[in-house]
């Protein structure tokens, strides 16, 4: 696909600053990455992994690198707590971050810090190489990334107190791409909760293209929430590659609210004997939006286990499509794997594509996985109106229902009460516009 | 308070229902009886307006208005209620929030106040005290792992919360055993009141023995067929239903 946002992104390439473009020595990295994207494009359908997500439209647009900060109004983010760290248009803004007085074991450190500074572990994961045209926008993320946030938590340390991750998009003069690598590393026995938060100011229709490593040592717990609730016109890439040593917990929600093209990618190798990943999330595809989410969690040691509930709502003119590979390898006996993908389909003219993909290779094992699409059950929305419930008021009622018992993943009811309200919102919003 | 004049329904194309008269005053209980495929339970479903169903000809006017123009939301806050055959299961919405707002639902269509958390609980505790209801059933979702006991007895739980001028009941007592039967009939014998009517539809009489009706009516083919007393119903349990077709046999010819 021939791509005036590749050709933008060539132009741009040599105009970031040299220091974070070739610190400890990662700019051949960048210029190979850019170069196999360049040379491979964009991929259109006939690549499986891209098969039921268009990114024609994107491809036409040409888009602004971003690297220079933007002030935006705090009371966008007013109700998100501290400890946070905010970045604007991928550009970390230190008026509204507040990260002093961390507990104890907990380190968060910055792409951009870390390029300009003398730990070149930190920056290890730029050296992660991504293969094939599928993987284009990690390769873009490897060759423009220059900020995100590195978090560390030492062995041992529980660490309370949520850490919110805040990301800004706002509209300028012309649209930008942001690319952000993160790292999230928990040791030994440590746990940590974060919060992703993103959110549009204005109506802007820029990219962002996050990449996240986590790394879980034995033993340690990591409660993860997204909350995707960006502008109607913006386009978010997210990729999660998470890797869980032995016993490790990975407990995910991601709530796909926002933006007009969302594709999210979720990539998790349970590699300890014990691990397992609880994900979860809903994907409210109202509107024009259309949100991919991709799920690719692998079995590799005995005794692992994943629990994977996601909701898909398509309303307007929407699409929600949904695959959910699991794949349980040789010698990863007793892993127990359960995925359920359920889905509503409010309007004719959504559409929604669900595909849950099992691969056994293992003895012994537990898997389920379903898949299902229908509409709301009729015979419940005459009983609550039986009772007196007006029908909009019943069928808002039966699809918070539907979405909602998706949060306990987080398995954490303080967490729960405070995000069910943005969900609550976001269907509201929902139903308004239907 | 009810009156249905010459009610003709179908579904898909079907006609069940074929010219049915009722006329219920404030303060009655009627009890619908008649063997299966009668069109006993398509009788509850049109009064509470379920879709599906095809009102072809005639009227049903409720305290003087014509209740099938009303969506069914509407009809319950006029003060129909139907207690579901088969209550339905509703996972993730818990049991209290939806009675509340029920009932705040059709306190507003009705121009009240709406009840606060606290007015309502206090409301909550008075009827499960008397229904000897248990306070567990709130805190579950709607129907959801229910036993059929329970689905029945938060139906009448409802009942008691809502407190409709026109209670339908659907076979209430299908799928009961005595005890639960017996708790059931209690339920709706404590909100018997001058102002309230109560139409029981069931197969058996056995729920009569303990919801005594004023009036029996035998519903067989789509119209009522026999009327009376109480002791219609023993005359049905003692005769089966064939002894009433043997009886409509004529009328059907003509």
């Amino acid at each position: 696909m021939s791509s005036a946002l590749l050709d933008s992104l060539k132009a741009g390439f040599e105009t970031l600053p040299p220091d974070l473009m070739n610190g400890h020595g990662v700019g051949p990295l960048r210029r190979s990455a850019l170069i196999s994207a360049l040379h491979e494009g964009l991929p259109e359908h006939r690549v499986e992994a891209w098969k039921y997500t268009s990114l024609r439209a994107l491809a036409a647009r040409p888009l602004t690198l971003s690297n220079v900060s933007t002030a935006v109004d705090p009371a966008l983010i007013a109700d998100i707590p501290t400890p946070r760290l905010v970045f604007v248009n991928g550009v970390m803004d230190a008026d509204l971050s507040q990260i002093d007085a961390l507990e104890t074991g907990l380190q968060i450190n910055t792409l951009t810090q870390a390029l300009r500074g003398d730990n070149p572990r930190a920056i290890a994961v730029l050296g992660r190489r991504f293969d094939g045209i599928a993987n284009v926008f990690a390769r873009i993320n490897t060759a423009f990334a220059t900020e995100g946030a590195l978090i560390t938590v030492a062995a041992d340390a529980v660490i309370h107190t949520p850490l919110h991750l805040v990301f800004v998009g706002t509209a300028l003069e012309a649209d930008v791409i942001s690319n952000l690598r993160h790292v999230l590393e928990l040791r030994e026995n440590a746990a940590l909760t974060v919060i992703e938060h993103h959110r549009g100011s204005g109506n802007h229709r820029n990219l962002s293209n996050h990449l996240l490593h986590v790394h879980l040592k034995p033993g340690s717990r990591l409660c993860h929430a997204r909350i995707q609730d960006e502008a109607v016109g913006a386009s978010v890439i997210a990729r999660s590659e998470a890797v869980l040593a032995s016993n490790a917990c990975y407990r995910r929600l991601d709530l796909e609210l926002g933006a007009s093209l969302s594709r999210h990618e979720l990539n998790v190798s349970l590699q300890g004997d014990g691990a397992q990943v609880i994900a979860g999330g809903v994907l409210l595809a109202d509107g024009r939006r259309h949100l991919d989410t991709r799920l690719g969690i692998e079995h590799v040691a005995p005794n692992s286990r994943c629990e994977l509930p996601w909701r898909g709502l398509a309303g307007g003119r929407g699409r929600a499509v949904f695959h959910g590979g699991i794949h349980i390898r040789a010698g990863a006996d007793g892993s127990d794997a359960q995925l359920s993908s359920r889905n509503l389909l409010l309007s004719e003219q959504a559409e929604i594509d669900s595909q849950p993909v099992l691969e056994i290779d293992a003895d012994e094992v537990k898997a389920a996985h379903g898949a299902t699409v229908g509409s709301l059950d009729a015979n419940a929305l005459f009983y609550l109106r039986s009772r007196g419930l007006p029908e909009a008021q019943a069928r808002t009622v039966l699809i918070a229902a539907f979405c909602r018992e998706v949060l306990d993943v987080l398995a954490d009811d303080t967490l729960v009460q405070r995000l069910a309200p943005l969900l609550d919102t976001a269907l509201a919003r929902m139903e308004q516009t239907a | 308070m009810l009156n249905i004049d010459n009610l003709h329904a179908s579904i898909g194309g079907t006609e069940i229902l074929k010219g049915l008269n009722l006329h219920v005053q404030p303060g009655e209980v009627h009890a619908i009886m008649g063997p299966n495929g009668a069109g006993k339970s398509t009788l509850g479903n049109v009064l509470a307006g379920r879709e599906g169903y095809e009102v072809t000809a005639g009227s049903v006017r409720f305290k003087g208005k014509d209740l099938l123009a009303l969506a069914p939301e509407a009809r319950a806050s006029e003060g129909v209620f139907l207690a579901f055959q088969y209550p339905v299961e509703i996972p993730g919405v818990n049991n209290t929030y939806f009675l509340r707002a029920a009932l705040n639902a059709q306190r507003k269509y009705r121009g009240e106040e709406e009840l606060d958390s606290m007015q309502f609980l206090k409301r909550v505790r008075e009827k499960l005290s008397v229904l000897h209801i248990k306070d567990e059933l709130l805190h579950r979702a709607v129907n959801a792992g229910f036993s059929g006991g329970e689905k029945k007895r938060n139906e009448i739980f409802q009942l008691a919360l809502l407190e409709p001028s026109l209670a339908i009941l659907d076979e209430t007592d299908s799928g009961l055993d005595i005890d639960a039967l017996k708790l059931v009939a209690e339920g709706v014998n404590l909100m018997r009141s001058p102002e309230r009517a109560f139409v029981v539809i069931t197969h058996y009489q056995r729920l009569l023995d303990y919801i005594i009706p004023d009036v029996v009516h035998v519903l067989a083919d789509g119209r009522i067929v026999e009327s009376g007393g109480p002791e219609l119903a023993r005359e049905l349990e003692a005769h089966g239903y064939a002894w009433v077709s043997d009886r409509i046999a004529p009328e059907a010819v003509a």
